[in-house]
């Protein structure tokens, strides 16, 4: 590994543009990763920030990302520098004590886990996938998969942080699922691979970070709780729930947009997607609840509550996301911040592009 | 993922939840039809319920609604009654 991009035989993975700023925050993280802004904001200011707002989260989505892939024209080495870090850890803090701040304190990881397994026999009203499944249009689907895009263009990566944290059971059974995710060794069936052909069947862009302007502060926050729990060691136990819940809900949505995708007429590569994950997440489902989370917490009861607090978080910022999307598409607004624009033109007979 | 022929295959056995078996698992139907799952661990339906038969898809999951939506009549494959329990 090297901590420079140095020249390559191959053409280097491209990253995506900064994206445009929202507010003070972002323009100062922006503005320093273009080399424009030398002075980053105080803790105060962060501290005054809206936790859940668009500005803060788009700062926070914007300095992880230096985590996965960096943008174009800025400097891999950014990733650890110290002034970013700090700010990082100040927007952090203010995120996560609102989310402590939101959510009951104490509950039990059987009682939190219990309340994911239950399926409702309709739809209350909240739910997504059952409004997607029961009225989705084909230009609801086309935003849904466009915010969804900020995740699963790089499903299960903020997850494989969480690896060298695990010992034995565990372990073991995070690096199974996470394989599994990663397409089992195959390039062609890594989910976020899948996710990229689904995009591309739904007449919308699947390069990397496309779609970052478009994403809705709802959207960014349920990306950067991720990071957040996959990035700190001493989150670990919440990164462990927050993957189990995610592992649990996503079987019998799957489901419903699988079936929403049918209805729509979408194509082949959309409707696999989510048919893969209704399998799929069967399987994880049992997987992590068994054997990650119940692993993990045989080796180190006291994170507990740390599985709890991941489990709530999750279900919180899914819901505000959620409610966020139903609003919009109830009014008759468009649910993401910008116009989509026309599907983008295929290349020639080469094939389809790789992310660009 | 190599598996040495002398170690016994596992299959984990859940008392409200599919049958788990070390993949990858070929299951012969009753029509004499055979299914395939390459998955490092294969999730085998028991409750029946499944749409996606012989794999699990988590049909069996406790259902919760009111009395008044249980008798939701839209979606026919949706009105199960549910004699089983959420895991622990």
């Amino acid at each position: 590994m090297t901590a420079t991009s140095g020249t390559r035989p191959d053409t280097p993975a491209p990253s995506p543009p900064l994206p445009e700023p929202r507010g003070a925050l972002s323009a100062a993280v922006v503005g320093a990763l273009r080399g424009t802004h030398a002075v980053l904001p105080p803790a105060r200011e962060t501290e005054r920030a809206d936790a859940y707002g668009e500005d803060l989260h788009l700062a926070l989505y914007t300095l992880y990302e230096l985590h996965y892939r960096g943008f174009a024209c800025v400097d891999d080495r950014v990733e650890w520098d110290p002034g970013l870090l700090r700010l990082r850890g100040d927007l952090e803090r203010r995120f996560l004590a609102a989310l402590r701040a939101d959510l009951p304190p104490g509950g039990d990881v059987a009682e939190a886990m219990a309340a994911l397994l239950v399926e409702p026999v309709m739809d209350d009203g909240n739910s997504v996938s059952h409004f997607l499944q029961d009225e989705g249009q084909l230009g609801h689907l086309r935003e849904y998969a466009a915010l969804r895009s900020l995740y699963h263009l790089k499903e299960a990566d903020p997850h494989a942080w969480v690896i060298p944290r695990l010992r034995g059971r565990a372990k073991a059974a995070m690096v199974a699922v996470e394989y599994d995710e990663f397409g089992a060794g195959r390039a062609e069936d890594v989910h976020a691979r899948l996710f990229a052909d689904l995009m591309t069947d739904l007449g919308l862009d699947p390069a990397y970070g496309r779609y970052l302007d478009a994403g809705t502060a709802e959207a960014l926050a349920t990306v950067n709780l991720m990071s957040l729990l996959g990035l700190h060691r001493s989150l670990r136990g919440a990164l462990v729930g927050h993957f189990a819940a995610v592992e649990v809900t996503s079987s019998p949505g799957s489901r419903r947009l699988a079936r929403a995708m049918r209805r729509a007429g979408a194509g082949p590569a959309a409707r696999r997607f989510y048919d893969e994950h209704v399998e799929a997440d069967a399987v994880h489902e049992q997987v992590v609840r068994h054997d990650v989370v119940g692993g993990l917490l045989a080796d180190e009861p006291h994170l507990a509550p740390d599985v709890v607090f991941g489990i709530e978080a999750t279900g919180l910022l899914e819901d505000r996301f959620g409610r966020s999307l139903l609003a919009a598409w109830r009014a008759g607004r468009t649910a993401p911040r910008r116009p989509l624009g026309p599907p983008p033109v295929r290349p020639g007979p080469e094939g389809r592009s790789r992310d660009r | 993922m190599p598996r040495e022929s002398e170690r016994p295959r596992r299959v984990t056995v859940r008392r409200t939840g599919p049958l788990l078996v070390e993949g990858p698992v070929e299951v012969v139907l009753e029509d004499g039809s055979v299914v395939c799952s390459r998955r490092f661990t294969v999730a085998i339906c028991t409750c029946r319920r499944s749409r996606a038969y012989p794999w699990c898809d988590t049909s069996h999951r406790r259902r919760v609604g009111t009395a008044e939506t249980r008798s939701d009549e839209r979606r026919p494959d949706e009105r199960r009654t549910d004699e089983g329990k959420a895991e622990p």
